[in-house]
């Protein structure tokens, strides 16, 4: 009578997962399967055999970088950086998605997610790593390497009366520099960090409770709130600064909703994605085809947010026919590599979920909801293939064994260090006062 | 079987039966109007019948009697109709996308939400029609049949997309409301004493019958509808926005707009909901119904999508400089600075920084606060139309066509006709229709009765913590 919950109903709210052997196995091969395909498109595109050659002597003299020609040039391993940078960000907006929707679920006052919250918490645990490789890769490649991934970084733009001065480009100085964007970027991230763990803390401590308690929810509400302030203004910054400024001289004011938009379908997907492999090992019996529907839901409807989105964008530039604002569109689809990659993303992330989980049962059955959610994962993946890619690697853009061993690497790093977090504590917020809601969740 | 956290409110206090709540909302409808209620219905109508005069008379003249110029040819009249129709999107948000977020405290707000939708959005398209000029050639917005000569509306102009955008919005709301209201019709048709109205809710009800089979019915056709609804009402706004945005005005062409002015449509609409239902709950003693839970909720969606807004401003004003494009940043900077800088401080004013002090639980749990803040929420987004539309405009390329925007008295007193026409409406509304849905209030109320809700709680688990068992008594 006294503490036990289970005790009265056929849940067992005390489970933890483990971090088996097999799952291990699973992450290995994909880790394994990576770095064997990133060797070989390493290996294809330094002897210089990388199926692009058209590409590349259409940069004639580009081959070997040297210290003058700098960042004009290609050289194979630009590819490489972009690639780097490609996942990063593609990665850390699941990461960070992952909090922001805990937080959602406590600041919307939602109870039928409790079940399934310690999911999407586990994967701010990746945050320092894909922190670091951010910090990383921008460090090499404006420090160290060739300024492959942010034109503006280069000081000859800045000096006037000189050939290579940018007068547009100078004229964000003020913003666009290295101490400003490096400060700006460890703000950032430290900020999504430290609001991570406050609530992932609070979100244990509950746990030692004797008894479903409403102290650390409350706690939590306000952390979350104040997260969400906070991310509402660095989720559009970070996108200006990581993405947004690789096409330095392009503008939209809509481009940091649309890199949210973009990341938040995606943390959907990965959130749904992870609750169907966890109940396919055998976990999460609460978890009914309810909770699932509702994932389903967020799913389709981001889908949709994200088009709106994309479309919003594309028609007001498309209409207004400015030069300075169709360049961005211009590069990718008259491009007769990009554009292609152009059309897929629409399908991949518009029609193809919006029909596939269009009605009720859809949203209800396994099966669908795990092909839905892989294609959603894959199609923003391209989604931010094609916003960093064209800008930085112009026709030198390169899709082979490089980009999905890279991405298998990133995935298998990814999910290793989630499932590692998600062991750590029960998989179930078991004093959580809203879990009795999503216990007895139907709809 | 659903469970109610004890983290939640109830829905409706008081200790309400379901008798209660028919007596309590029937009753204002079959009462004798009160002086109060003829008061402000004569003073509404005065005002209709005032703002009328002189609307019929810029029909006689034409539209020259506005202030408009060659350089400001769009202002109050286009500016007055965003607004109201940025005002008519409350009503379905409520009932449509709540819906789907399963929001329950939506039902006690819902009705009345969406008929001031239905009647802001008369007033938006009364603007529509006036600023045509001709207005009784306003139906060659539509593609008729080409017997007119070379008469053809263009497609690819955006302010025909809205001709759609908004007649099917209108439509659906339409619709939607008045199939909403069917059950509480018949209610008030089977309490009729008199004749007279026993025949005209009796026909308004559409011989409903209460049978489990008009039921179903009635639940699949309200889904339909807000399946239908919700799209409906993010493209108005989304479309509205695209009057200005597909052009290549400085401070018009962003492309943000379509989704900084759905939020601010539901920013401003939710603001209007608050001012009547504020008067509303206390005129017609509707307290245990539209419960401070209800002004908190709606309190802070209106702090989300004004700081939606917020961020919007400032990431146009930050894109305009990074741009580096010298139009883009001075007609921000003239927005912020320039001589209509007054309009910009009362927009950001109102919209952006008044609104944060919903923040403060004290003064989000205000019914003054609220009550005034509501009020300059309206007056703010009034404002941020204004300046999107008239300082914009004001400054043309060419120096030697900068001018100023005044007001005529036409202009006043269009806008005038406008109030007078919403409230007219809104008053006939709240006297003989139920201003609260009783069929949806009743559906929640097993959600929501503190001795019901306790009493469910112990059949999943019978054991309550001890530090909550004292606040469920006092529930």
């Amino acid at each position: 009578m006294k503490s036990e919950h289970s005790h009265h109903t056929d849940h067992n709210l005390d489970e933890r997962f483990v971090f088996s052997d097999g799952v291990r196995k699973t992450i290995f091969i994909i880790l394994g399967l990576g770095v064997v395909f990133f060797a070989i498109g390493i290996a294809m595109l330094a002897l210089g055999g990388s199926g692009h050659d058209a590409h590349a002597l259409a940069f004639s003299g580009g081959e070997s970088g040297s210290v003058d020609s700098g960042h004009h040039g290609y050289h194979w391993t630009n590819r490489l950086v972009v690639n780097f940078w490609h996942n990063n960000i593609y990665f850390v907006g699941i990461t960070i998605v992952g909090v922001f929707f805990v937080a959602l679920q406590y600041a919307a006052h939602a109870g039928w997610g409790v079940l399934v919250k310690r999911i999407p918490e586990a994967f701010g645990g990746f945050l320092p790593i894909i922190g670091g490789l951010i910090l990383l890769v921008f460090v090499v490649d404006a420090f160290v390497g060739n300024h492959v991934l942010f034109h503006w970084v280069d000081p000859s733009l800045y000096i006037e009366n000189t050939p290579n001065y940018d007068p547009i480009i100078a004229g964000k100085q003020a913003f666009l520099n290295t101490p400003f964007f490096i400060i700006r970027m460890l703000l950032f991230l430290g900020g999504w960090y430290a609001f991570y763990l406050a609530i992932r803390k609070n979100s244990l401590l509950e746990d030692l409770e004797k008894h479903t308690t409403s102290k650390y929810f409350w706690k939590i509400k306000t952390i979350s709130t104040l997260f969400i302030i906070f991310f509402a203004l660095s989720s559009s910054m970070s996108a200006w600064d990581w993405v947004l400024s690789i096409d330095t001289h392009w503008f939209s004011t809509m481009f940091g909703w649309y890199v949210f938009a973009s990341w938040f379908v995606t943390g959907a997907a990965t959130i749904t994605l992870g609750v169907i492999f966890l109940k396919e090992m055998g976990y999460l019996k609460s978890v009914t085809e309810s909770h699932l529907h509702d994932l389903g839901k967020f799913v389709f409807a981001f889908s949709v947010f994200w088009t709106y989105i994309w479309f919003s964008q594309f028609l007001l530039i498309y209409y207004a026919n400015i030069p300075e604002e169709t360049a961005y569109y211009l590069e990718r689809l008259s491009s007769d590599y990009y554009s292609k990659f152009f059309f897929v993303n629409i399908f991949l992330n518009f029609f193809f979920p919006f029909l596939s989980l269009m009605t009720r049962d859809a949203k209800r059955k396994v099966g669908i909801l795990k092909f839905v959610c892989m294609v959603v994962m894959f199609g923003h993946w391209l989604d931010f293939y094609l916003m960093i890619t064209p800008g930085t690697l112009k026709e030198n853009g390169g899709f082979g064994f490089l980009e999905i061993g890279l991405a298998m690497i990133y995935l298998a790093l990814f999910t290793f260090v989630v499932a590692k977090n998600l062991a750590k504590s029960p998989l179930i917020a078991k004093n959580h006062p809203m879990l009795e809601e999503s216990l007895n969740h139907h709809i | 079987m659903q469970v109610i956290s004890t983290v939640r409110e109830p829905l409706i206090t008081g200790g309400k039966t379901i008798k209660d709540v028919t007596e309590d909302i029937c009753k204002q409808v079959e009462g004798a109007p009160s002086k109060s209620w003829i008061a402000a219905f004569g003073l509404s109508f005065l005002l209709l019948a005032v703002g009328g005069a002189f609307l019929g008379d810029l029909f006689w003249t034409g539209i020259g009697r506005w202030g408009l110029n060659k350089t400001v040819n769009w202002a109050w009249d286009i500016t007055n109709f965003v607004w109201w129709v940025g005002i008519g999107h409350a009503g379905t948000l409520i009932s449509a996308v709540l819906l789907l977020f399963r929001q329950k405290w939506r039902t006690s707000i819902n009705r009345a939400a969406e008929a001031m939708t239905i009647f802001a959005v008369f007033c938006a398209g009364s603007f529509i029609l006036m600023h045509v000029g001709r207005t009784w050639l306003a139906y060659w917005c539509l593609p008729l049949p080409n017997t007119y000569g070379s008469l053809w509306v263009n497609f690819n102009s955006p302010l025909v997309w809205d001709v759609f955008a908004i007649s099917t919005y209108l439509s659906v709301s339409l619709v939607f409301w008045f199939i909403g209201l069917i059950p509480d019709l018949a209610t008030i048709r089977d309490r009729a004493t008199g004749a007279v109205s026993r025949f005209i809710y009796g026909m308004l009800s559409l011989g409903w019958d209460g049978s489990t089979k008009s039921w179903m019915h009635y639940e699949a056709v309200s889904l339909v509808l807000a399946g239908l609804s919700t799209p409906l009402v993010l493209s108005v706004h989304t479309i509205v926005s695209m009057d200005f945005a597909t052009s290549v005005i400085p401070g018009w062409h962003t492309t943000i707009f379509p989704p900084y002015f759905v939020a601010g449509a539901i920013f401003s609409g939710f603001a209007m909901v608050l001012t009547l239902m504020l008067v509303v709950r206390k005129v017609y003693k509707l307290e245990d119904y539209v419960t401070m839970e209800h002004i908190e909720m709606m309190n802070i969606i209106i702090i989300v999508t004004g700081s939606i807004v917020g961020i919007a401003y400032t990431t146009e004003f930050f894109i305009a400089w990074y741009s580096q494009v010298p139009y883009e940043q001075y007609a921000f900077l003239n927005r912020m600075t320039g001589p209509y800088w007054w309009a910009y401080w009362a927009m950001m004013t109102c919209n952006v920084i008044s609104p944060q002090l919903f923040w403060f639980k004290k003064i989000r749990t205000s019914l003054m606060m609220t009550f005034v803040l509501s009020i300059v929420v309206n007056i703010g987004m009034w404002f941020e139309r204004f300046v999107i539309i008239v300082t914009s405009l004001h400054r043309d390329y060419l120096p030697s066509s900068w001018v100023m925007f005044s007001p005529t008295l036409w202009d006043i007193m269009c806008y005038a006709f406008s109030f007078g026409l919403f409230f007219t409406f809104f008053f006939l509304f709240a006297k003989y229709f139920p201003v609260i849905n009783m069929a949806e209030v009743k559906a929640v109320w097993k959600d929501s009765n503190p001795k019901v809700y306790k009493a469910r709680r112990t059949i999943s688990n019978d054991w309550i913590p001890e530090n909550e068992r004292v606040e469920e008594v006092v529930h």
